[in-house]
């Protein structure tokens, strides 16, 4: 028997951390001789800390969710000692089903394994695939195989990664560069952080089949310096390939050497952009410039370059495994196999799920996730992020494949998927994301830099209560001129959110412009404050508001003057009893 | 990377100096010079930036334009506590701007400021990729990092709380 605790990012920060070290400090003190081993992301980040009793082999025997050190005595005393599983700390069914309806190609080994150890990934079929690829095909057979997969892209362009590597196969040099793109940039999207926390080694692997293929004898890794975590396991297991023999010189005694190296990026979302990417690896200005020539031609030091992300490099050792057809099985006939959503906002259990591709948003919405939380309706599901749109309720049938996606006005994007509900105003997201594009804007196209600017100008008006007649199609006609005079796809995208908002939330831009009103009570300047009956007649509101708009006194309930109030929600913020209404 | 570091070390950079030392002949490194720079001083000075351009021969214009391309990088000094909110789209859409403001007016900094007592710096960040635990912050000091999940107002003020309580406890001892 042993303990394993989920500690991702997710878990840590949940205080899996302490959890683990109670169990240990518990199980050393009763002398129960069990060890406490740890694991990356489960993917139920809703339940962290969950700690799994597992029997010697890894077969799970009983999951235990948010699980504090105060309960770690319980366990280890009725379980651990006593032998019966203590039932009301338990997973329930209604949660094991947030596993169930998934299928684990990319997240075969997250929450499963210590990705700290090697030995766990090669007790799980670990390096097989490098040694079958390295071994007994021809870089040839790799690229007909990847293709027959169907695999695409799965930082957000959906690219045909085969036919990318079989670019820059052809390119003859004697210099090339094997490139994992891990600057997950996307607000919303942790897919990426959890592969590279729960199981780095498989990312390696993909990566060291790639450079076989591609003739690329040194790897990459450009991973963004706020995943300390996942630098740290990188890095482990780097040193361990290195050690082990699956990284260094004569790799599987075929005579292919390959190396991998992690660059920490320093925080730019334009740098997800190939070339800007590439000039932020070589000490610059993440700043994109003009295709061609492509990285496969002249990318890193000039030299021939792929770069795929995290998610597309962990799916080539499963695929190398069990074969392209068996991964084009699952899907559909365009986007084959499954694909990782990082699912959050205002769902009822948010976490990281793998779904076959084109199932229905509904599935993922309501079946895995549960619906939205607190009862409320759902409103949209943003796909996608800043380069993606907001799709509708009424529109949650939509297939999650490229092309059914690409058709709403959103895009399936890295994976970020953010559901919104009734209280989300859509006005206000589009200015989100415009504030976001605006702020990330390299400057090097005017469009993109003074476009985008404008378009938040325009944008923060409206949510202000400040939106003029003809604000609308000034955003339309802006957005149109940003797509079309930006060269790098940051500019080229920066203006879907507002369109697909437009397309789909119409309504409520004119709410905003033409009736001074936030339908989602959202927009501080436009909501009317009142204190209700709940006023416990603290004084707390009064005494905190920058206006004296608070009247009352004690026992007397408080209210608002509209006409002294300057919006500032301070009340809101400080009021303990929840008695202040908006309208 | 042709001018050679001059004999005389400009004083208070002698940690920076074998950092710029063993990365000057490796091509592409200022971002990561930049990264150390910032690791051992917790920012990235004037002067800091001239060392290195001694250092590597890199002009410091160029140095310059690569600190303040990134948002990691700080031109100013920080607090000891350097507070992290996330603003990624779902502790957007979870009232993080709500979390700001409690931050902000308890410890009476606004974004990009620190507190006058140099304890705290408050920094809105783009996403810490843990959506599911919206709204979230970061906490870094010199001791590591720790990552709290779903703030509210109160535990905001009690996070804050036991900081300058520890702090204030560390001094009297």
């Amino acid at each position: 028997m042993k303990v394993v605790v989920g500690q991702g990012s997710c878990g840590i920060a949940s205080g899996a951390a302490k959890t683990s070290a109670a169990f240990e400090r518990l199980i050393a003190e009763r002398g129960a001789g069990v060890p406490v081993e740890k694991t990356g992301c489960i993917g139920n980040c809703y339940l962290e800390p969950i700690v799994d009793i597992r029997s010697d082999d890894g077969t799970l025997i009983t999951r235990y969710v948010n699980v504090q050190p105060d309960m770690a005595a319980e366990i280890v005393e009725r379980h651990i000692i006593g032998g019966s599983v203590v039932e009301e700390y338990a997973i329930t069914a209604p949660d094991e089903g947030f596993l169930g309806s998934q299928e684990r190609i990319v997240l075969r080994n997250a929450g499963i394994i210590d990705p700290e150890s090697i030995d766990a990934y090669l007790a799980a079929g670990g390096y097989k695939a490098a040694e079958k690829a390295l071994g007994a095909m021809t870089p040839e057979d790799v690229i007909a195989e990847v293709k027959l997969s169907g695999l695409r892209g799965r930082g957000g362009a959906g690219f045909p990664t085969w036919f990318k590597w079989n670019a820059a196969r052809e390119n003859v040099s004697d210099e090339k560069y094997m490139v994992c793109n891990a600057d997950e940039g996307d607000p919303g999207a942790f897919m990426d952080r959890s592969v590279l926390e729960g199981d780095p080694h498989s990312v390696l692997e993909g990566m060291a089949i790639g450079g076989f293929v591609v003739g690329a004898r040194t790897g990459v890794i450009y991973v963004r310096a706020e995943y300390p975590l996942a630098i740290h396991r990188l890095s482990l297991a780097i040193e361990q390939a290195r050690a082990r023999g699956y990284l260094g010189e004569n790799l599987f005694g075929s005579g292919f050497g390959f190396d991998i190296h992690i660059k920490a990026g320093a925080g730019a979302f334009v740098c997800g952009e190939e070339t800007a990417l590439i000039a932020s690896l070589e000490g610059e200005r993440g700043m994109p410039r003009l295709k061609p020539p492509f990285p496969a031609q002249k990318g890193y030091w000039k030299q021939p370059t792929n770069i795929n992300n995290v998610e597309t490099f962990a799916n080539i050792p499963w695929i190398i495994s069990n074969g392209g057809a068996a991964f084009a099985a699952i899907g559909t006939e365009k986007s084959c196999g499954t694909k990782v959503f990082a699912l959050a906002g205002k769902i009822r259990k948010g976490g990281l799920v793998e779904i076959p591709m084109g199932i229905p948003l509904r599935e993922i919405i309501y079946g895995v996730g549960g619906g939205i939380k607190n009862g409320k309706a759902f409103k949209a599901v943003q796909m996608g992020g800043p380069s993606g749109g907001c799709i509708p309720a009424e529109l949650i049938d939509t297939p999650v494949d490229y092309e059914s996606i690409t058709k709403t006005g959103a895009i399936v994007g890295s994976g970020g998927m953010i559901v919104m509900d009734e209280t989300t105003c859509m006005v206000d997201m589009a200015r989100y994301f415009l504030d976001f594009t605006r702020n990330e804007s390299c400057g090097k196209c005017n469009y993109c830099r003074v476009g985008t600017k404008r378009m938040l100008e325009i944008l923060e008006r409206i949510t202000a209560g400040e939106g003029r007649e003809g604000d609308i199609e000034l955003l339309e006609e802006l957005a149109v001129k940003i797509k079309d005079g930006s060269m790098c796809g940051l500019g080229q995208t920066a203006p879907n959110p507002v369109l697909t908002t437009l397309r789909y939330f119409r309504h409520e831009f004119e709410d905003h412009i033409l009736r001074k009103k936030c339908t989602a009570h959202s927009c501080k300047a436009l909501v009317v404050y009142s204190v209700t009956d709940d006023c416990k007649a603290c004084g707390l509101c009064r005494r905190n508001c920058p206006a004296d708009a608070i009247t009352g006194a004690p026992r007397v309930k408080h209210e608002i003057d509209r006409e002294k109030c300057v919006k500032c929600g301070m009340c809101e913020t400080v009021c303990k009893f929840g008695a202040i209404a908006r309208d | 990377m042709n001018a050679a570091p001059t004999g005389s070390i400009r004083p208070g950079f002698a940690e920076l100096e074998p950092v710029v030392a063993r990365y000057r002949d490796i091509r592409g490194s200022l971002i990561t010079i930049l990264q150390k720079t910032q690791e051992i001083y917790g920012w990235i000075s004037e002067d800091a930036i001239d060392f290195i351009a001694s250092g590597t021969g890199i002009p410091p214009a160029r140095i310059y334009g690569v600190a303040t391309f990134y948002t990691q990088f700080r031109l100013k000094p920080a607090g000891k506590y350097m507070l992290m909110l996330c603003k990624g789209t779902a502790c957007h859409v979870n009232s993080s701007d709500e979390i700001r403001a409690v931050i902000s007016s308890y410890l009476g900094i606004a974004d990009g400021e620190t507190s006058p007592d140099g304890l705290f710096t408050l920094n809105t960040v783009s996403c810490l990729g843990c959506c599911s635990l919206a709204p979230v912050m970061m906490i870094q000091n010199p001791d590591g990092e720790e990552t709290f999940g779903s703030l509210t107002r109160e535990r905001v003020q009690s996070i804050l709380g036991d900081i300058i309580e520890k702090e204030r406890g560390g001094a009297a001892q």
